[in-house]
C-alpha cells in the first residue's frame, strides 16, 4: 500500500511528539484504543481554564504509520482552537487532510475519539470542582 | 554502505538464479515446443528438456521422476492434493488431520471441502514455539481420516514440524501424508522416503525459480497414492493435471533444484552465520524483543522478532529501504493479526509488533549489519513515540489498563 505524501510527512517528522505532566491541572489526556488492536493513541491538550482555549497539544501513538500521521496531524489542528469547537471536529477532516484510504479510516476517528477524550478529561477536572456546573454527561468509553 | 533497497524477504519470493535464467532462455522462442507433441523434434526436444527437470526435481526429494506432476505453484499443488485425496478416497472416509498455522492454500482447501460437506477437518494446535505434537497427530486420526496436512516448515516463524515422526504415524494408520513443503524443499534436506511423505507441494519462486510453476510428488509405490484431477483435458501429468506444460517454467524449477541440492550445505552454514548475526546483533542492542519461533528447529534463513510498543506496519514504513514483511494486521484489509504468529500465544499485542527476516541467497554481510542497525534506530524512535513504552517505563502494567478500544 503506497502512503500519501502527507502521512510520509508526519511520519517523519511527527509534530508535537510527548507528553504534558499529567498532574498539571490544565492538561486534559485522552487515551483511546488497545494494544491488541493495533492501535493507541494519547493525546493530551493544555487547555486555558479561562477562555477555554487549546493553547498547546502532544502526543505519543502505537500504531500503523496512518495512526501515528492522524494523531500528529490532530494536534496542528485543535490548536488555538476553543475546545467545543474542537468537540465538533469529525474524522472526516482527517481522512481529507491525509488521503487516507479506506482500510485507514478507523485511525482518523480514533484520532476523533482522542481529541473528545482529552476535552472530556479536562472537563471532568474542572467541572467536577465547580460544584454549580451543569450535571454531568457521562464519560465516553 | 550496500546498494539499496535491501531485499530481505526471500520467504515472500525469490530472484530469479541467473544460472536459472540462462538455462530456461532457450526455451522461450528457438526451442518453444510443446512437450505433448510427439511427432516432431521440436515437441521431443520440449520433451526432453521437461524429463530432465523431472528428474531434477525429482532427486531434490529423493523421488523418482514419474512422481512429480507439474502444476502452476504450490497453491495448485496443495489444492490438488487435498481435494483430490479426499475425492478420491471418499468411500474409505472423509476426515483430514492439518494444523492451525498452515498456509492458507491448505486451510482454505480444507475449509472449501467442509463447506461443500465432503470433508471434516480436524485443526491440531502448536506449541509455543509453532510446532505441531505427532501425539496430537496420532490422537486425531481416526477410522474416518483419509489425510494428514502437515506443512514441513512455516513460512512465517521458520518452524520445522517433527515430519518424519508424523509420517511415520500417518504410514502406520494407512492415512495419506501430504507435506506442503515450499518453505523446506531446497532449504533443508527434504526426503520422501526418509520422512514417510506421500504428496509434497514445492514451488519453483521460492527457490530461485520463476513465478509460476510448482510441483506436487505424488508416491507410486509403498503405497500407490490415488487422486482425482482439478483440472480436466488433454489428460497430461498421468492424467492427474491437464493442460499444456510450461516448458520454460519447468526447466527453470528444474534448474533451480539442481542448485539448491548441489550448495545446500555450504549454503546453510552461510544463511546461519547471516541469521544468527542478525538476530545477536539485534538482541544486544535492544530490550523488549521476542523470537516468534523455535530456538533451534528452524529454516537457516528465517527470523521472526516481535518488537514490544512498536507497531509492525510503522517499522516497515520507517524500514523503507529494507523489503520485510509484518505480522501485523495492518498490512492487510482485515484487522487481524497474523493467525500464525497468535496460535503461538504471544498475545495480539506482540503479534502486531512482529516482523519477519527472510535471509536469501544473495544478502551479504554488508546488509545485515545495514538492517541491524537500521532497524535498532528505527524501533528506538518509535518506542520514543510509543505511549506504551512510556507507560511500560512509568511501571503500568499493560494488561490491568482498561483499553478503550472500538
Amino acid at each position: 500500500m503506497a502512503y500519501s505524501d502527507k502521512v510520509i510527512d508526519h511520519y517523519n517528522n511527527p509534530r508535537n511528539v510527548g507528553s504534558f505532566d499529567k498532574g498539571d491541572a490544565d492538561v486534559g489526556t485522552g487515551i483511546v484504543g488497545a494494544p491488541e488492536c493495533g492501535d493507541v493513541m494519547k493525546l493530551q491538550l493544555r487547555i486555558n481554564p479561562e477562555s477555554r482555549v487549546i493553547e498547546d497539544a502532544r502526543f505519543k501513538t502505537f500504531g500503523c504509520g496512518s495512526a501515528i500521521a492522524s494523531s500528529s496531524y490532530v494536534t496542528e489542528l485543535v490548536k488555538g482552537k476553543h475546545i467545543e469547537e474542537a468537540m465538533t471536529i469529525k474524522n472526516t477532516v482527517i481522512v481529507q487532510e491525509l488521503n487516507l484510504p479506506p482500510v485507514k479510516i478507523h485511525c482518523s476517528v480514533l484520532a476523533e475519539d482522542a481529541i473528545k477524550a482529552a476535552i472530556g478529561d479536562w472537563k471532568k477536572q474542572h467541572e467536577d470542582a465547580r460544584p454549580s456546573a451543569e450535571p454531568r454527561k457521562a464519560q465516553e468509553g | 554502505m550496500p546498494k539499496l533497497p535491501i531485499y530481505m524477504d526471500n520467504h515472500a519470493t525469490t530472484p530469479v538464479d541467473p544460472r536459472v535464467l540462462e538455462a530456461m532462455l532457450p526455451y522461450f522462442s528457438g526451442k518453444f515446443g510443446n512437450a505433448a507433441s510427439r511427432n516432431h523434434s521440436f515437441g521431443w526436444e520440449a520433451e526432453e528438456a521437461v524429463d530432465r527437470a523431472r528428474g531434477q526435481i525429482a532427486q531434490l526429494i529423493n523421488a523418482k521422476s514419474k512422481e512429480i506432476i507439474i502444476t502452476s505453484g504450490a497453491t495448485e499443488s496443495d489444492n490438488l492434493a487435498i481435494k483430490g485425496v479426499v475425492e478420491f478416497y471418499k468411500d474409505k472416509g472423509d476426515h483430514i488431520v492439518t494444523c492451525v498455522t498452515e498456509h492458507k492454500a491448505v486451510l482454505d482447501s480444507c475449509r472449501a471441502l467442509e463447506r461443500a460437506g465432503k470433508a471434516t477437518v480436524t485443526y491440531l494446535p502448536v506449541d509455543k514455539y509453532g510446532m505441531v505434537d505427532p501425539d496430537d497427530v496420532r490422537k486425531a486420526i481416526t477410522d474416518r481420516t483419509v489425510l494428514v496436512a502437515i506443512m514441513y516448515a512455516n513460512n512465517e516463524v521458520g518452524t520445522i514440524h517433527p515430519i518424519a515422526a508424523i509420517g511415520r504415524i500417518a504410514r502406520e494408520r494407512g492415512v495419506v501424508f501430504h507435506c506442503d513443503a515450499v518453505q523446506a524443499a531446497g532449504k533443508i534436506p527434504v526426503d520422501v522416503d526418509r520422512d514417510n511423505i506421500d504428496l509434497l507441494a514445492i514451488s519453483a519462486h521460492k527457490i530461485y525459480g520463476p513465478k509460476g510453476v510448482g510441483a506436487l510428488y505424488v508416491r507410486s509405490r509403498g503405497p500407490r497414492v490415488r487422486l482425482t484431477p482439478q483440472m480436466d483435458g488433454g489428460g497430461h501429468e498421468r492424467g492427474m493435471r491437464s493442460g499444456t506444460l510450461n516448458v520454460t517454467g519447468i526447466v527453470g524449477l528444474g534448474k533451480a533444484c539442481e542448485i539448491a541440492a548441489a550448495g545446500m550445505a555450504e549454503e546453510n552454514r552461510r544463511l546461519l552465520d547471516l541469521r544468527d548475526k542478525l538476530q545477536a546483533g539485534i538482541f544486544e542492542r535492544l530490550d523488549e524483543v521476542y523470537l516468534n519461533g523455535h530456538p533451534r528447529e528452524r529454516l537457516p534463513g528465517n527470523l521472526n522478532i516481535s518488537f514490544a510498543y512498536v507497531e509492525g506496519e510503522s517499522l516497515l514504513m520507517g524500514l523503507n529501504d529494507i523489503a520485510v514483511s509484518s505480522g501485523s494486521a495492518c498490512t492487510s484489509a482485515t484487522l487481524e493479526p497474523s493467525y500464525v504468529i497468535r496460535a503461538l500465544g504471544v498475545g495480539d499485542e506482540l503479534a502486531h509488533s512482529s516482523i519477519r527476516f527472510g535471509i536469501g541467497r544473495f544478502n551479504t554481510e554488508d546488509e545485515v549489519d545495514f538492517v541491524t542497525d537500521r532497524v535498532t534506530r528505527e524501533v528506538r524512535r518509535l518506542r520514543e513515540m510509543s505511549p506504551l513504552y512510556e507507560m511500560a517505563r512509568e511501571g503500568v502494567d499493560l494488561k490491568s489498563v482498561q483499553w478503550k478500544a472500538e
